[in-house]
């Protein structure tokens, strides 16, 4: 088969048809799998959820509580977990800018006092071997059960009481603000953990 | 089918993208981090190579030749982008693993040039030899690279470990400049010993 000469009118029509055939395709491949990547996503967020609180018989997506915070654009979203009613514990979503290469993201799960139950991490760029080490059960083991109202989640280097990733003081220091400020707002909503 | 098998070895040695022709540098020294993360990024790059090669290969006579270049572009970054939309929808767990370097493969040179240099002047059955055995050479020395950065700086490989927690490794080969040492290093070998 001969090419097509490259004259003006087939260059400008093969271009607007292999972009238009383009767009076509990608806007409908983006409509069909909207719903299957919502609902991966929401399955991913369960799964922490189930991940980092005590057994509970509620339905977590129901009994949540929504809010605007001034420092972040998405809204806050506590979920409360209960079983026969009794409160058992909080889990939300803490973030950090402040990653070695970009956002932190962690689910975290506190007690009914305060203390954390467990910690998922969601999402990281961390220097693969150095910060990526955040997502292991023998650095987030030092987390479990303090309380950040008595334990200093700070970094040893200044002065608090967690003991960073070799290598990687700046993840670690993502982490702990991620949940540092997630302790704080839900001491807020909690009325300082008195509110059931 | 000799010919066929001298097209399918010619990425694998003779042209390995990596080593020998040095293409797609940017994703060879960004994700070789860990043995995984190489062999991932080598299999989505294998993949899109074989399908863009075959795509182009079938287009070749309908692009007038001083448009060929934007046109390679469009198509190939219209396929990747919907395996990325597809694979997160339909398989969640693969794309976990190897969801953040697909979009960097529209980036990689390979697949524009191997377009260009190979699947716009053949047929389409060597256009898809050519993209599977370039993605093998691809995806071998990008596990080769990944396997020896984790093995020094990390004292493992695949994730499992060798070394006791305690030992001291040499983080750098994990950080961007040991990428550089390293794939040096490897690409002398590769030149001197194999081809």
């Amino acid at each position: 088969m001969s090419k097509r000469a490259s004259t003006l009118v087939n260059m400008l029509l093969t271009l607007v048809v292999i972009t238009l055939i383009s767009g076509f395709l990608l806007g409908y491949v983006n409509q069909i799998t909207l719903a299957p990547k919502a609902k991966v996503a929401a399955e991913r967020k369960i799964q922490a959820l189930q991940a980092v609180l005590p057994p509970f018989d509620n339905d977590l997506m129901r009994d949540v509580v929504k809010f605007k915070s001034p420092d972040s654009a998405d809204s806050i979203e506590i979920y409360k977990a209960t079983q026969k009613g009794v409160i058992q514990g909080y889990a939300m979503m803490g973030t950090s800018e402040k990653g070695f290469s970009g956002t932190v993201k962690t689910m975290i799960g506190f007690k009914p006092d305060g203390s954390i139950n467990n910690i998922v991490v969601l999402e990281q760029k961390e220097t693969p071997g150095l910060g990526t080490k955040m997502k292991e059960a023998k650095f987030i083991k030092q987390f479990l059960g303090k309380n950040p109202a008595t334990f200093n989640l700070k970094v040893k280097k200044d002065g608090g009481q967690v003991d960073a990733l070799t290598g990687a003081t700046i993840s670690t220091r993502a982490f702990s603000e991620t949940v540092q400020s997630s302790f704080e707002l839900l001491k807020n909503q909690t009325e300082g953990f008195k509110n059931k | 089918m000799s010919k066929s098998f001298a097209v399918l070895t010619n990425g694998i040695i003779k042209e390995n993208p990596t080593f020998v022709m040095l293409l797609g540098m940017c994703p060879t020294l960004g994700v070789t981090s860990s043995s995984q993360n190489g062999l991932g990024m080598g299999l989505a790059t294998l993949f899109v190579l074989a399908m863009s090669n075959v795509v182009i290969s079938l287009l070749k006579s309908q692009i007038p030749d001083a448009v060929r270049i934007p046109a390679f572009i469009v198509v190939i970054a219209t396929f990747v982008t919907v395996v990325d939309m597809l694979m997160e929808a339909f398989i969640p767990g693969l794309y976990a693993q190897l969801g953040i370097f697909i979009p960097l493969i529209v980036v990689n040179c390979i697949i524009l040039g191997r377009a260009e240099a190979f699947a716009s002047k053949n047929g389409v059955w060597p256009s898809f030899l050519d993209g599977i055995g370039m993605g093998v050479g691809f995806t071998t020395a990008l596990t080769i690279l990944g396997s020896v950065r984790e093995i020094l700086g990390n004292g493992s490989i695949f994730n499992y470990h060798f070394l006791p927690d305690t030992a001291n490794t040499f983080i750098i080969f994990i950080l961007p400049p040991g990428a550089f040492i390293a794939l040096a290093y490897l690409t002398v070998l590769f030149n001197k010993y194999v081809k």
